[in-house]
């Protein structure tokens, strides 16, 4: 009989010796992305996968995993349990989930399969196959979760539609196209470490411990599927950087760029996480600002430190992304509440008791600046004059963000924050040293940027007049718009009003 | 520093030059200490518009419900063009006001800063 063989001699069997050497074609053809960066690897059998996942194992987890998520979903269908939330206004959460956040699972599946290819080590190729068939997985069993959601509430119907062509979804859109549109070491470097490792406690964490709050189980049941593939994650996006470092003193320079760009990139995108975490959520498990400290200040603080003896530094500008926690969630929650009727979710302005929760999460902003801003919103409401902005937004050239952020740095937090390069003589305006340093850089590439502001001036997006552009972005006419009044509330309240009529029959419904 | 690239040059296509605009050149237009309206907003306009029309016709569609607008006294009103204060000459063009495109008009109203004073 065999002898058992321990999982760490398992996997070499597994993973390694299964490459070979070409000899049609020399080897700098056949793995051709993986030089011209500039990156040197001298020995790719260093490779260190700490999980040692095999693809027999992997296959083993991941089908159990499966198992148990559509279980939960089918129950939560015919228990038609999304009845449980605590207020339908928190579906705008899923919404901003589908239509932001599920479509980069998918160009992250694409992007993965494309480094198993062009990455010659043979561990790299296998972390990165798993991970690429992780992240299409992650995009299907959201679209199964969420797909209850979209039967009973507007704006789920078309995401990966809408998310080449929005306007406000054209920012997580072009943080992944300018990682994909790069080499494959810069490609991970931005998702595994700046995204994944750095910074996607800050995305899940909030969208996970939301649902939890408001009683959304399928959501969470995703969330938990999900949990141990991004940990797995994490850890490739800490063993790359680590490796990087290790193979050649070269390498430091470059890898510490990509850090700081991808970190503001990634950091810009999660705006609009914050908004969310503040302001859609009927029950807040904790503030953006909260889960900054701990998951970055904390945390990456840590981690850096860690890294330090590799020569890393923390990412540029990380302290002024410290000092906009405080402002952030409410300068993005101003921007759509200018600009609702042209989303594809609903919100309003926060109830007295949200403004206290956001008052005692913000002491030092929160009332000075931001109170003032909804009371004023509030009496224009109450004459019937909602103010929604008619104008199209100025959008910083490199993040794509209306252009709301403010000289928070330079203790101006009320002076909007311009800033202005000029390349081959013409202007390109940004938000921030972040995103101007970033356009400084390269400003080959950021003068191709397809700003949604400027194509719809063009005429490129379904004509001029906002219907028009709406109507090209498969949005309907209920999808957008304050909550209050609008058709998921109504409904909302016909399903709710149905469920109290039949009080006996639900009740025991919920015993059962 | 250029962009590494596998093939030659990297492409660049300007995807806002001011020939695909229709003949408009960009302009963007911010109200300074009014953050209430979220940001500068871009406007495609005519390079032969009279700069006078900005406050006539153009301001009224986003500015005009904020409370402080009715108030302004367009006189007293500072202007930048590009980051550098500056005087319009209200009859005269856009360009010949010095506004190419892509320009950031800024304006600040002194004595009206938002909603209670507080920037809004």
């Amino acid at each position: 009989m065999a002898k058992k063989l321990n999982m760490r001699k398992r996997y070499e069997l597994l993973t390694r010796g299964l490459g070979w050497e070409p000899t049609y074609q020399p080897k700098d053809k056949v793995f051709a992305q993986e030089a011209y960066e500039g990156i040197k690897i001298t020995d790719w059998s260093k490779w260190e996968d700490p999980f040692r996942l095999t693809v027999d194992a992997y296959w083993k987890y991941q089908a159990e995993k499966d198992k148990k998520l559509y279980a939960v979903m089918d129950s939560f269908a015919q228990n038609n349990a999304h009845l449980n939330l605590a207020d339908a206004s928190y579906v705008n959460a899923l919404k901003l989930f589908i239509q932001g956040v599920s479509p980069l699972e998918y160009a992250a599946h694409r992007n993965f399969a494309r480094l198993a290819r062009q990455l010659s080590g043979e561990g790299a190729q296998i972390a990165c196959q798993m991970q690429s068939i992780d992240e299409l997985r992650h995009a299907q069993t959201q679209i199964h979760t969420i797909s209850h959601y979209n039967k009973h509430f507007h704006g789920m119907h078309d995401p990966f539609h809408m998310f080449d062509r929005v306007w406000y979804l054209s920012v997580p859109k072009s943080y992944f196209d300018d990682a994909s549109s790069a080499g494959p070491f810069e490609f991970i470097t931005s998702v595994s470490f700046s995204f994944e490792y750095l910074l996607t406690n800050l995305l899940f964490v909030p969208f996970m411990s939301g649902a939890a709050y408001n009683g959304d189980m399928a959501t969470v049941t995703f969330g938990f599927s999900a949990q141990s593939d991004e940990s797995r994650h994490m850890t490739l996006g800490l063993e790359i950087i680590k490796f990087l470092l290790e193979q050649h003193e070269d390498n430091l320079p470059i890898v510490q760029g990509w850090i700081d760009k991808h970190f503001w990139r990634a950091y810009r995108l999660l705006g609009l996480v914050a908004m969310m975490q503040d302001y859609f959520l009927p029950e807040s498990p904790m503030s953006w600002k909260e889960g900054w400290q701990i998951y970055f200040v904390e945390n990456a603080g840590a981690l850096f430190n860690d890294l330090g003896r590799y020569g890393l530094q923390m990412p540029k500008y990380h302290e002024i992304a410290t000092a906009e926690a405080d402002h952030i969630s409410h300068q993005i929650f101003g921007t759509f509440y200018n600009y609702i009727h042209a989303a594809a979710f609903n919100l309003g302005l926060p109830s007295e008791a949200k403004m206290n929760w956001l008052s005692e999460k913000y002491p030092d902003t929160f009332d000075k600046y931001y109170r003032p801003r909804m009371e004023m919103w509030a009496q224009m409401e109450k004459e019937g004059k909602r103010f929604f902005n008619m104008g199209l937004p100025q959008l910083c050239q490199v993040c794509q963000i209306p252009m709301c952020f403010t000289e928070i740095a330079k203790d101006d937090p009320m002076q909007v924050s311009y800033r202005v390069s000029e390349y081959e003589g013409e202007k390109f305006h940004t938000c921030s040293d972040g995103c101007k340093t970033i356009f400084d850089h390269e400003p080959e590439k950021y003068v191709n940027a397809w700003l949604p502001v400027h194509q719809i001036f063009q005429g490129n997006c379904g004509g001029a007049a906002v219907p028009d552009v709406l109507n090209w972005y498969h949005f309907h006419p209920e999808d957008g718009g304050d909550y209050v009044g609008s058709a998921d509330e109504a409904r909302w309240k016909a399903m709710k009003g149905e469920a109290a009529a039949e009080a006996p029959k639900t009740s025991q419904a919920d015993a059962a | 520093m250029a962009v590494k690239s596998i093939h030659g040059e990297y492409p660049s296509v300007f995807m806002d030059s001011v020939d695909r605009f229709h003949g408009n050149q960009l302009v963007y237009i911010g109200w300074d200490n009014h953050t209430s309206i979220c940001t500068a907003n871009a406007y495609p306009l005519p390079p032969d518009m009279p700069f006078g029309a900005l406050t006539e016709a153009v301001l009224p569609s986003v500015c005009g419900p904020h409370p402080d607008f009715p108030l302004i006294e367009w006189s007293k009103v500072e202007w930048l063009l590009d980051g550098e204060a500056f005087t319009p000459e209200m009859g005269k063009s856009l360009k010949d006001n010095g506004v190419g495109h892509k320009s950031l008009i800024r304006f600040k109203t002194p004595g009206l800063n938002g909603y209670k004073g507080t920037g809004n």
